[in-house]
């Protein structure tokens, strides 16, 4: 499909958002996260948004890179405090719709810290964590996120430790906004994601997102559409047939309890 | 009206005085009292205090902040502004002004928390990875903290880089006379675009190598990396560009210089002997010059109120006229490896040091340049 056709058939055209001059982008072919920067700007389409009072600010990965290639006020800060500069940047100018995207190990492992503060101020940012349960960006290491028996560069025998669930963890700290969405559920993304940035107060989306070229492929899950296949049957909406079976999706996510999809927890202020 | 002002009070009342309307910080002694005027300031004039959860947090709460187009302040001491360099080199590489002070205890780690020390010389200049500018400025009286603080707002913005300045504990937490209508403050703001959106390029340089900064979300639309980038703010590694950009960031503080480098000196016109010293250690020096001259010897006071980019030009030519120069500092010898560098042989260079948490005394200094002139004479 050629560009207009495809802005035609899907009433957006993305090139309209995106810093043309910073293309190409370093994305892999496959990867999860450009479905989500898709999905975002359909969600601030959606709520007719003003370009020149949106910011969006980012940390260190694969995930964060996003922002660059988002025709806007685009801050790539340093490895997981990419909440901390949103944090003063809301504070000093309340007018600005301000919007970070993060990843599992930026956002949980070094700015976790970050994170549950953010969720405890409750200052009002949209934090949007893809979770690819993997270091894209320095060539597949285990996350915070990996699921046990995992295979990555540093868990060659498998992934030991046990994972953070990313949404209990925010809820628990205050974030009056939580939900979760995925990758193989883009169109329930873009309306999570236009909630998440309505909402007033901290709002947090954990979207699953793949990285075929390394979790993927360490793990032997195929290439991106049998990843996203496989990724769907982790959560409740998966068809009842597939549901019945006593396993969700290919190893290593075999046997893991299957995840909730939408908004987990929502308290208005 | 002259009043009793803290030293640290003192930054926080010339910060407001300057424009700054945003704190981020993390308590931490002996800098503790900055934060808690800022918070007890800063809504009276419509400003914004936060306490975030570490010193890491707080400088990255202030460069959001500032690209937001607030004036923003943070303040520290030596452990805090170890985890701070993170951040600095940020700011350094983005162009994001700020101001950071950190009021210098006794390291290395927590070491002493309320005793003096200016073992943070070297980490202000050095502590943060890569090749990067950085203006550090050093008083050494209350009215010296108001009119350095003002001065380093002015620099920031003006240049683009964070300014630091260093007082060590005893100057944070003197109290002295200060009539603060007197005591000057520097004017400096942040270049701004001449041209449109469509044509502005966030890292475009004007003539004075520094590139005009549109504040986000006013209609300017603009990428903002820690990555090396090209002037249009794009990661790149192409060789011409990365060098050429790293030249930059250091030459435009240099053209700068002559506005930034700051020296007081006393007595050193017939000096045979110069002092060097900054903070509580030049008040020290300042009697020793007066002891040694009741005495009969000829001393005198090079005190650089800037100690980076360090004064080089001033103390070379101090150095082919005196005998020797002591340096009195409260570390094992930090800026003495810069007096040496700069003396580079033309005089004696005699070290006058103490790092057990307590202050120079004018005895220690008057025994160093007794010694000196004993041995020279
Ligand atoms: S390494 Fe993985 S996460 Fe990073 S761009 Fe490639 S596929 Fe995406």
């Amino acid at each position: 499909m050629t560009a207009k056709a495809l802005a035609a058939a899907t009433g957006i055209d993305y090139r309209e958002h995106l810093r043309l001059p910073m293309m190409p982008h370093i994305l892999c072919p496959g990867c999860g996260h450009g479905i989500v920067l898709k999905a975002l700007l359909r969600a601030i389409r959606s709520l007719d948004l003003d370009w020149d009072r949106l910011a969006f600010v980012a940390g260190i990965g694969c995930s964060s890179r996003l922002v660059g290639y988002i025709d806007g006020c685009t801050l790539h800060t340093t490895h997981g405090r990419a909440l901390t500069f949103a944090t003063g940047l809301k504070l000093a100018r309340p007018d600005l719709t301000v919007v970070v995207i993060t990843g599992d190990g930026d956002g949980l492992a070094i700015g976790g810290n970050h994170l549950i503060h953010a969720a405890r101020r409750d200052v009002d940012l949209a934090c949007l964590l893809l979770n690819n349960e993997t270091y894209g960006m320095t060539g597949g290491q285990v996350a915070p996120t990996t699921v046990p028996g995992s295979v990555s560069t540093t868990t060659p025998r498998g992934a030991t430790e046990p994972p953070f669930d990313a949404c209990a963890l925010v809820t628990a700290a205050g974030a009056s906004f939580v939900a979760r969405g995925a990758t193989s559920l883009p169109l329930e993304l873009d309306t999570l994601i236009a909630a998440a940035i309505a909402h007033r107060g901290f709002s947090f989306v954990e979207i699953e997102s793949d990285c075929p070229e390394y979790f993927g492929r360490y793990n032997r899950l195929g290439r991106a559409p049998e990843m996203l296949q496989q990724q769907r049957r982790r959560f409740d909406e998966v068809d009842e047939t597939l549901a019945a079976k006593r396993f969700v999706g290919a190893p290593p996510h075999a046997g893991v309890p299957r995840l909730r999809t939408g908004v987990l927890h929502e308290r208005k202020t | 009206m002259s009043q009793l002002v803290q030293g640290n009070e003192a930054c926080a009342r010339a910060a407001i005085a300057s424009g700054c309307r945003f704190f981020a910080g993390y308590p931490i002694t002996p800098s503790s009292e900055i934060g808690e005027s800022m918070a007890r300031l800063l809504p009276d004039v419509g400003g914004v205090f936060v306490q975030m959860e570490d010193e890491i947090a707080s400088l990255g709460a202030v460069l959001g902040a500032s690209l937001g187009g607030a004036r923003a302040l943070t303040a520290t001491s030596g452990p805090g502004f170890t985890l701070m360099q993170e951040h600095i080199g940020y700011a350094a590489l983005a162009e994001i002004p700020c101001v950071v002070v950190d009021v210098m205890r006794g390291g290395p780690s927590t070491g002493l928390p309320t005793r003096p020390s200016q073992g943070d010389v070297m980490q202000a200049r050095w502590g943060t990875h890569g090749d990067h500018p950085v203006v550090a400025l050093a008083p050494y009286s209350s009215a010296e903290v108001f009119e350095l603080t003002s001065r380093a707002f002015a620099l920031s913005e003006r240049l683009r880089v964070p300014a630091l300045v260093l007082y060590d504990e005893v100057i944070g937490h003197l109290r002295e006379r200060v009539d603060i209508a007197d005591v000057p403050l520097a004017r400096g703001e942040r270049p701004r675009p001449s041209v449109g959106p469509a044509a502005y390029e966030a890292y475009a340089p004007g003539p004075d190598l520094v590139p005009p900064l549109a504040d986000f979300g006013r209609g300017y639309r603009f990428h903002v990396t820690g990555l090396t980038h090209d002037e249009r703010g794009k990661p790149t590694d192409d060789p011409a560009i990365v060098g050429a950009l790293h030249r930059r960031l250091q030459e435009k503080v240099v053209r700068a210089r002559d506005d930034v480098v700051s020296v007081a000196t006393v007595a050193l016109e017939d000096a045979e002997v110069a002092i060097v010293a900054y903070g509580v250690a030049a008040r020290a020096a300042e009697r020793a010059v007066s002891d040694a001259r009741a005495r009969g010897l000829r001393a005198g006071l090079f005190r650089p109120r800037t100690l980076w980019p360090f004064p080089d030009a001033e103390l070379r030519g101090l150095a082919s006229r005196v005998r020797a120069l002591v340096v009195a500092e409260m570390n094992l010898g930090q800026l003495l490896l810069e007096v040496e560098r700069v003396a580079a042989g033309r005089t004696h260079v005699e070290p006058c040091l103490r790092a057990d948490g307590t202050p120079l005394t004018p005895e220690d200094i008057g025994t160093a340049i007794g010694e000196v002139i004993g041995a020279a004479v």
